[in-house]
């Protein structure tokens, strides 16, 4: 307990410091803006469900897909110490699939849902199983096998569904993707808590954790001690590939359509980046999914900030960068470096003054 | 050792058909409705189109449907297609055809470059050339007509609906498709001119790159914001949807009727089908139905006034349009 006051107190919530500083900056930044954007009101919705709304709602809400492929791609960097690439096109496949089981009988019911889900996260394992084979035995470099996937994804998502955007109409799906009758917050917050509370339980009963580190850290020294690196590696990929078919489902759900070329369009940088910004190791080794989940909703807010200033679209992705390159040059082991040699310079100097002062 | 012989024998074989099978295909895909006599007789006209592929879109596929079903055997004509994106594919089709000897030669080019050879050896060879959909930088000359759609008209039907709605007032989301594309150059076009001349107001105007997510972001962040709106120009209907979808979680009415006026584009067969239910006002449509007017053309029941023949584009307005619309006019299913 002690020791864990005294890392507190030593400027460290470890790796979540830089994190937090940006969400707290940004929060700070639009209540001097506007101190109206934080502002949540309850309003009834066209369904008639009384629903909290505002932009913090939008921001926790707008993130969920985000934050979900956060976790998962967080477990393949640490594991194979690369990025996944097709997660997005991985969820168009994923969505359609979705889709085509939901439309193929009369009517949609709560059987039909959750049996569309689970062939939608059969197929995305599998996919994500292909992926995970090209990284975990032929050895290949994730972002490099990755972008097969990522180049022909939305065209094998086409041929599930062909051209057309296939709409699905059902209030279960209307329920997942936007508001349950009776509950204030949106679905996908609630699905986005209870994929985090099962990643929690994860953890904490298995040592996932602890082999998926040892593995990214340093691979052949895992095997030695027993850990089987490859399977490691490729559990990784097919976690990610059930993150990857809820996002799809939850993105198809909030608009009851696939629409294969924009589903989760560019997602995959973002969620990367979470990774980034959460300030796990791009490299692998040691990871925290509290960050990613964190650095999603930094993202978030960055994204519903600038559009609350009316940025053109366009430019919000060069706003973006800027503001991602700082906070990923400042979480850098270079800047780390310097910057605790500053401090510790500092505290030296000021022993030195109290102890003159002794003297 | 012979078992690994046998294997890699069985190998090659096996490459060869799949790589003979390509080559085959390449050339005329979907040609593989031979003609009966082997030539042209008994007044069948052999018509070769070079189009792009279906899986392009659901404009595409409707165009493509169409194509079949007006260039029938019925109809008395022989089709033969060929679809692919990239330009160099086209004209490698369409000089089969031209080889082959098809009487009418159809053509919606990927680019809209390097067809001036092809064009001419078709005009040597004495067949006629119809373009659809798209023009060519050629000489008039080299074809007979282009049938195409006319992108701002598109766009100016869709805004003299609005205007004709006679709104006190009006206060437009404007959410516009990928930047430079045809479509949306269009049917910006026509829109800019009303905020232009102050008869619209702009609340916002912000493209969403067809992106139906984007498209609800830039809604939701307006209805934060806490401006007031009572029309949403968005450039096709998923969009369309996307923004309904921002509205419908925050409680504003829609459609006939309601606080908001939806406009969109495409005509998907769901999206007319929110029209007839009232929940939208206005689908636009940019019509993938030329093959009627060529085969008119085709058999003098008409004659062109001009090279470019411009499609008549519809417009649905929620207050009128009917089932039988839906099922004659919609995209997709």
């Amino acid at each position: 307990m002690k020791e864990k006051f005294m890392k507190f107190r030593k400027g460290g919530l470890g790796q979540l410091t830089i994190p937090l500083i940006a969400i707290a900056i940004l929060i700070l930044f639009n209540l001097i803006r506007d101190p109206g954007f934080f502002s949540i009101e309850i309003t009834h919705n066209n369904d008639g469900n009384a629903v909290l709304a505002g932009n913090l709602i939008s921001v926790i809400n707008g993130a969920s897909e985000l934050a979900v492929l956060a976790i998962g791609m967080t477990l393949v960097t640490a594991a194979c110490g690369g990025q996944d690439i097709s997660v997005g096109a991985a969820a168009a496949i994923a969505g359609s699939a979705f889709v085509k089981v939901l439309k193929s009988g009369p009517s949609i019911s709560g059987g039909t849902v959750l049996l569309a889900f689970l062939c939608a996260c059969i197929v995305a394992m599998l996919f994500a199983a292909f992926n995970g084979v090209l990284v975990a035995v032929f050895k290949i470099q994730p972002m490099i096998a990755t972008l097969i996937l990522y180049t022909c994804g939305r065209s094998i998502a086409y041929w599930i569904n062909g051209g057309a955007t296939p709409t699905v109409d059902s209030p279960i799906i209307r329920a997942i993707g936007r508001f349950i009758p009776g509950v204030p917050l949106p679905t996908p917050v609630l699905i986005v808590a209870g994929v985090t509370i099962l990643f929690m339980l994860i953890f904490h009963f298995t040592s996932l954790e602890l082999f998926t580190q040892s593995v990214g850290i340093n691979g052949s020294a895992a095997r030695l001690n027993g850990i089987n690196d490859t399977f490691i590696k490729l559990l990784s990929f097919i976690i990610l590939g059930f993150c990857v078919a809820v996002a799809g489902c939850i993105g198809v759900s909030r608009l009851e359509l696939i629409n294969h070329e924009t589903l989760l369009l560019d997602v995959e940088m973002d969620a990367i980046l979470a990774v980034a910004i959460g300030g796990n190791n791009l490299g692998g080794g040691k990871f925290k999914i509290s960050g990613s989940i964190i650095g999603a909703y930094v993202i978030q807010i960055l994204t519903t900030t600038l559009y609350a200033m009316k940025v053109s679209s366009t430019d919000v992705k060069a706003y973006k960068a800027v503001v991602i390159v700082l906070l990923v040059v400042i979480g850098s082991p270079v800047i780390k470096a310097k910057f605790a040699k500053l401090m510790a310079r500092g505290r030296s100097s000021k022993q030195r003054v109290s102890m003159k002062g002794a003297k | 050792m012979k078992r690994l012989k046998a294997l890699l024998l069985t190998g090659v074989l096996a490459m060869s058909m799949v790589f003979g099978g390509c080559t085959n295909g390449g050339g005329s895909t979907g040609g593989d409705t031979a003609p009966a006599g082997g030539t042209s007789s008994g007044g069948t006209i052999k018509v070769g189109v070079v189009n792009n592929p279906p899986s392009e879109s659901g404009y595409r596929e409707a165009n493509v449907k169409d194509m079949e079903a007006v260039f029938s055997k019925e109809n008395g004509y022989d089709l033969k297609t060929a679809y692919s994106l990239k330009n160099d594919d086209q004209l490698q089709a369409a000089q089969g055809f031209i080889t082959e000897g098809v009487d009418y030669l159809l053509i919606s080019a990927a680019e809209t470059t390097g067809w001036d050879e092809v064009l001419k050896s078709a005009k040597e060879a004495g067949i006629k050339v119809y373009l659809f959909d798209r023009m060519i930088d050629v000489d008039e000359s080299l074809y007979e007509a282009a049938v195409v759609s006319d992108m701002s008209a598109e766009g100016k039907t869709a805004v003299d609906w609005l205007l004709a709605q006679n709104l006190p007032e009006y206060k437009v989301i404007h959410i516009q498709g990928a930047m430079g594309s045809d479509a949306q150059i269009g049917r910006t076009a026509a829109l800019d001119e009303q905020f232009a001349s102050g008869k619209m107001t702009k609340v916002i105007q912000q493209t969403a790159t067809w992106d139906e997510a984007e498209a609800k972001n830039i809604v939701e962040s307006v209805i934060n914001s806490g401006d007031d709106f009572n029309v949403i120009y968005a450039e096709n209907d998923g969009m369309a949807k996307g923004a309904v979808a921002a509205l419908d979680e925050h409680g504003i009415t829609h459609g006939v009727d309601g606080k908001v006026i939806v406009m969109g584009f495409d005509c998907n067969k769901w999206a007319l089908r929110e029209l007839l239910a009232k929940q939208w006002n206005y689908d636009g449509q940019c019509s993938p139905f030329q093959a009627q007017i060529i085969s008119d053309l085709i058999q003098g029941k008409t004659t062109a006034s001009s090279k470019k023949i411009i499609n008549e584009e519809k417009g649905f307005d929620a207050k009128n349009i009917t089932q039988a619309d839906i099922d004659t006019y919609g995209l997709g299913e």
